[in-house]
């Protein structure tokens, strides 16, 4: 059962579910904690891409989610542009302040790259907070306008905001799993199991690092320009580091270096925040100790573990059968030779 | 001239707290190689510690102060014991998360606890001197006086005694150390305990021509890490070197440059520092 559970037919559950959650949803309010989650289980996939895959701990990650709704806030607001290209531009404007400082910070290894991302991250929050003739500063972006219709598409309602936002989920998640079953994905993988070790089978370690930031980049940005257009609010606290905490919590919970996991995560801890809805302000009070306990007991996070098991019993009862394994091959001659007879006489 | 002194003296000022701050930093990373994201955190209980004792138990400034650093340094030698300890022998990618889970823990704690008001600190020590024709808070001078002396004392403490010896003997050699009989476990949970009291000192120090409240660490941590990494990891006089640099560039830039900006400025100089020198300027060899 479980065995079915996994693979293209869960994926295919996961995608229906999405598909039929506004009409179980009982109101209104449920769709909006769900678009949100879906927002930030956006950014964390890309968070995941250059922690997860390649390794590298990126705690600028809300900064440039903040870069890609600022663009797409002040080009609509200030200078009337017209939503849809607002968005595109946004991915590209965080992938062009992302390649710049990705060069910079991707020269430093392990813990100095890190701290590094982090007072870049504190960098791009002041500065949001300070420009003021560009990024209104502490005032805020206000009046953002929702996405435009896309011909017979109009987004006014929360379910249609609900699909835009799931169908950018859908594409994300799509996305990435191409990414990570592609060669390119198998190469952030070796860099995160040994960059040395890559280095000395031919990887361009830079070249294939700065390709995972950007990617990962231009999740975030995508998915601050949703977030964007969704709440039609921005302050500078969308750059502060609570968010890019929030993103790392998501991934450890549901698990790193998975695609799954930090999707879980990410769905799945806001439900329970709006459940424990007097925490909200104290929820660190509870989830700080739980990501501790995770990272001690549970490093590999829930997906993570649950693939480890598999992995263990998959190897325990190939080494079950080691000891018949001539029977069973006979066997599997005699049945393969029925099968051929069979399709031959079909 | 003497806006050019009062520079200079409000750079010592800054550059004093920043160097302590970062010299806890420092010897945590030296010891453990953990890059103690909770270390901010640390600074705030102390400055709220400290606050608590004088306004509720009208403690002199002084002994409020010794009981920041005792409470600090006991929460410390705690989260080395319950968060790093179990910790010490993954990747580095988890020691970094637990450290952040401890910050969003004190974080919250701090809030719940006192909760999230901007609060002044009141000082004993509210007169002004004239030298020279530079006019100095007392407060001022006290956070020069105090942080340089307690330097010294850590210098002292790690070159002279047998208990520092041991710190500095964990971080040049982990294995070496543990061969001629030095408890590890004990060196590293008095590492985070001197780390935390460090802090502790620095926030009551600073509190009073400052603010308190729960995310006053953020910035302080921040520029604490660039500071390391100019003055090069695990490094004691980089610390201090490092931490007198950007107390300097932050004051004359405050002033030459602007004041908005002047938070920005030591993380433009670690880029572009970094950029062109990615292993530090006071260090040799790769990262």
């Amino acid at each position: 059962m479980m065995k079915l559970l996994e693979g293209k037919f869960g994926w295919g559950l996961l995608l229906v579910a999405g598909l039929l959650f506004p009409f179980m949803a009982g109101n209104d309010y449920h769709l909006t904690v769900m678009s949100t989650a879906y927002i930030f289980a956006i950014a964390t996939l890309g968070l995941n891409l250059i922690t997860g895959y390649t390794g590298q701990f990126n705690l600028a990650h809300a900064g440039f989610m903040a870069v890609g709704a600022y663009t797409l806030g002040i080009l609509t607001v200030d200078y009337e542009v017209s939503f849809w290209l607002a968005f595109l531009l946004a991915g590209v404007v965080t992938v062009l302040v992302g390649l710049p400082l990705g060069w910079v910070s991707l020269r430093l290894r392990g813990h100095y790259f890190s701290i590094f991302t982090l007072c870049v991250g504190t960098i791009m929050f002041l500065v949001i907070e300070k420009w003021e003739s560009l990024t209104h500063g502490t005032v805020g972006i206000m009046g953002i306008p929702a996405p435009t219709a896309i011909g017979p598409l109009s987004f006014d309602t929360p379910v249609s905001i609900y699909y835009l936002v799931y169908f950018f989920l859908v594409l994300g998640v799509w996305m990435m799993r191409r990414i990570v079953d592609s060669l390119m994905g198998r190469t952030f993988m070796a860099i995160r199991n040994g960059d040395e070790l890559a280095e000395a089978l031919g990887v361009n370690l830079m070249r294939n690092k700065l390709m995972a930031f950007s990617l990962s980049v231009l999740y975030a940005g995508f998915a601050g320009a949703l977030y964007a257009g969704f709440v039609r609010f921005l302050g500078p606290d969308l750059a502060g580091a609570s968010h890019a905490f929030d993103m790392t919590m998501y991934m450890i919970i549901g698990g790193l270096g998975t695609v799954l996991g930090p999707l879980l995560g990410a769905l799945m801890v806001p439900w329970l925040t709006q459940y424990l809805q007097a925490l909200q302000e104290f929820r660190f009070l509870i989830f700080g100790p739980v990501l501790i306990f995770l990272v001690i007991f549970v490093p590999n996070g829930i997906v993570g573990t649950w693939v480890a098991r598999r992995a263990r019993q998959a190897s325990d009862a190939a080494l079950g059968k080691q000891a018949p394994a001539k029977e069973t091959a006979k066997e599997s001659t005699k049945q393969g030779d029925a099968a051929q007879k069979e399709s031959a006489s079909a | 001239m003497d806006i050019f002194l009062q520079q200079v003296l409000n750079g010592l000022t800054l550059g004093g707290i920043y160097s302590l701050v970062a010299l806890g930093l420092t010897l945590v990373y030296g010891i453990l190689h953990v890059p103690n994201f909770a270390h901010g955190a640390f600074y705030m209980v102390g400055a709220f510690v400290a606050l608590k004792l004088m306004t509720g138990w009208e403690v002199n400034y002084w002994i409020a102060m010794i009981g920041a650093a005792g409470v600090v340094a006991v929460i410390g030698a705690l989260s080395e014991r319950l968060v790093f300890h179990p910790l010490r022998n993954h990747p580095g990618l988890h020691p970094m998360i637990a450290a952040i889970g401890l910050l969003l823990f004190l974080e919250a704690g701090a809030q719940a606890l006192w909760g999230a008001d901007f609060l002044r600190m009141p000082t004993p020590f509210s007169g002004i001197v004239e030298i020279a024709g530079v006019t100095a808070p007392v407060q001022r001078l006290m956070i020069i006086a105090g942080a340089f002396t307690l330097m010294a004392v850590l210098q002292l403490f790690l070159t002279r005694t047998v208990a520092g010896s041991t710190i500095v003997a964990m971080a040049q050699n982990r294995d070496g150390a543990s061969l001629v009989g030095i408890d590890a476990n004990r060196v590293a949970m008095l590492t985070f305990g001197i780390s935390g009291a460090l802090a502790a000192v620095a926030a009551t120090l600073y509190a009073p021509i400052n603010l308190v409240y729960p995310a006053m660490g953020h910035l302080v941590i921040t520029k604490a890490f660039v500071i390391i990494i100019l003055g090069g990891m695990g490094s004691v006089p980089g610390a201090i070197v490092g931490g007198l640099i950007i107390g300097f560039a932050e004051s004359f830039g405050a002033y030459y440059i602007s004041t908005d900006y002047k938070d920005i400025i030591s993380f433009v100089l670690l880029v572009v520092i970094l950029s062109l020198r990615p292993q530090g300027l006071f260090t040799n060899g790769a990262r």
